[in-house]
């Protein structure tokens, strides 16, 4: 448990300082949610139907950009041998760094997308709503990135092939997503039904991903 | 404690490194590594360390905690150092004690030995070569393995560390740990045991 918070207090600690990717999510959001009505027009009605929509598809990318150094610095400064030498499993190990990753740039995105909302022309009900069913998806793209990020450690350019490999499996997250930020915005269909799918996708990958994300990194040292 | 390999075998990305490599040692003995370049020394520690897959044979450590892995008893002071630059000294070093089971009270003694403690609150970052490496050894003195593997321990270190190194070592010994170590040069240790992989003299 001790090792466990050490590694979450590490990696967030990293995250905050000079060079880490804390806020460089948070910020990468708001200029993709900003240059949008600039590419739409001042047309708010559309923006309004479109928002939801627009707003996860600025967090689904966000979340990515950072992934791909999550275990390639600790690769190549020897960090990753000691951590595998650790009383931890791997598997917990791995989580533990998903863990941190979702508190410093995950977080960030949920708190600010209500103000981004405002860009938009969505209507705060509606923003509390978005934020909710962002709250309950992000920690999946996180934990399904995570599988990427572990198979991609020892490649140069990595975060390219991160993207390709996972943004196809973040589909389901992001229709469900949307789904349930729609049906609560402007109906007819009901919130229940894919706001319940959402966090079973999020819980599933909770425990899949860094199972798959340790057999990736294990295979990697052969 | 005993830690004996039998008939190891090694193979990287399809080429077979060696074979046949069989050894046992005892609480309180040092076996120095030497070979070619290539010829497996680094990957015959980071076997023991659990870090490159068995090809052939086994690696057992008997005597220590039943419940461990030998990985676990294990340290690993491999040609990077597992440093962050942007944390201290002592938070490098407290996050590697913590993690690793020891208590924040080790860190200060551990810095202490290895002559770093008045940089404890400089980032990584300016630290040298020589310096990054002393840290990297704190970790072993920080918290308490009986097995300890080193590859190429005294690269970067000037002279004065060297000697302390070889200090350190003997301590280890004298308390009943292993050490074995991949190296091309003397180390400091009196007598140790020899494991020659491959042909020819170094």
């Amino acid at each position: 448990m001790n090792a466990l918070l050490a590694l979450i207090k590490r990696d967030m600690r990293l995250a905050m300082r000079v060079g880490g990717g804390a806020m460089m999510g948070a910020l990468f959001f708001l200029i993709v949610v900003v240059m949008m009505p600039f590419a739409l027009g001042p047309d708010l009605n559309l923006l309004a139907r479109i928002g939801p929509a627009i707003l996860w598809l600025g967090a689904l990318l966000a979340s990515l950009l950072a992934l791909d150094r999550l275990f390639a610095t600790d690769h190549e400064d020897g960090s990753l041998d000691v951590l595998m030498m650790g009383p931890l499993p791997l598997e917990v190990a791995v989580a533990a760094k998903a863990i941190a990753h979702w508190l410093t740039t995950g977080l960030p995105l949920i708190v600010i997308s209500p103000v981004l909302g405002l860009m938009l022309n969505v209507e705060l009900r509606a923003m509390g709503v978005v934020a909710l069913t962002l709250l309950a998806g992000t920690p999946a793209l996180t934990f399904i990135g995570l599988v990427g990020a572990a198979l991609s450690v020892a490649l140069r350019r990595g975060g390219l092939l991160l993207a390709v490999l996972v943004l196809p499996l973040t589909i389901p997250v992001l229709i469900f997503g949307v789904a349930a930020a729609n049906a609560a915005i402007v109906g007819p269909a009901p919130f229940g039904p894919p706001f319940t799918i959402l966090c079973a996708l999020s819980l599933a990958s909770l425990v899949l991903g860094p199972v798959a994300a340790a057999a990736a990194l294990r295979h990697g040292l052969e | 404690m005993r830690l004996a390999a039998d008939n190891l075998g090694c193979s990287r990305g399809g080429r077979t490194v060696f074979t046949g490599l069989s050894f046992s040692l005892s609480g309180g003995e040092a076996m120095i590594v030497t070979g070619r370049n290539g010829a497996g020394k680094s990957s015959l520690l980071r076997m023991i360390a659990g870090l490159v897959h068995i090809a052939a044979g086994q690696i057992e450590l008997t005597g220590g905690d039943a419940e461990a892995s030998t990985a676990e008893q294990a340290h690993y002071l491999g040609h990077h150092d597992a440093l962050k630059p942007s944390l201290s000294v002592g938070e490098n070093l407290g996050f590697w004690a913590q993690y690793l089971g020891g208590d924040a009270a080790t860190v200060e003694p551990a810095l202490e030995a290895v002559g770093l403690a008045p940089l404890s609150g400089l980032p990584a970052a300016y630290l040298s070569a020589g310096q990054r490496r002393r840290l990297s050894i704190a970790r072993l003195i920080a918290v308490k393995r009986p097995l300890w593997l080193l590859d190429e321990p005294t690269s970067a270190l000037d002279a004065p560390s060297q000697v302390r190194l070889a200090e350190l070592m003997r301590v280890h010994l004298a308390g009943g740990g292993i050490i074995v170590a991949a190296t091309h040069g003397p180390i400091g240790l009196e007598a140790p045991r020899q494991l020659r992989i491959g042909p020819g003299p170094a």
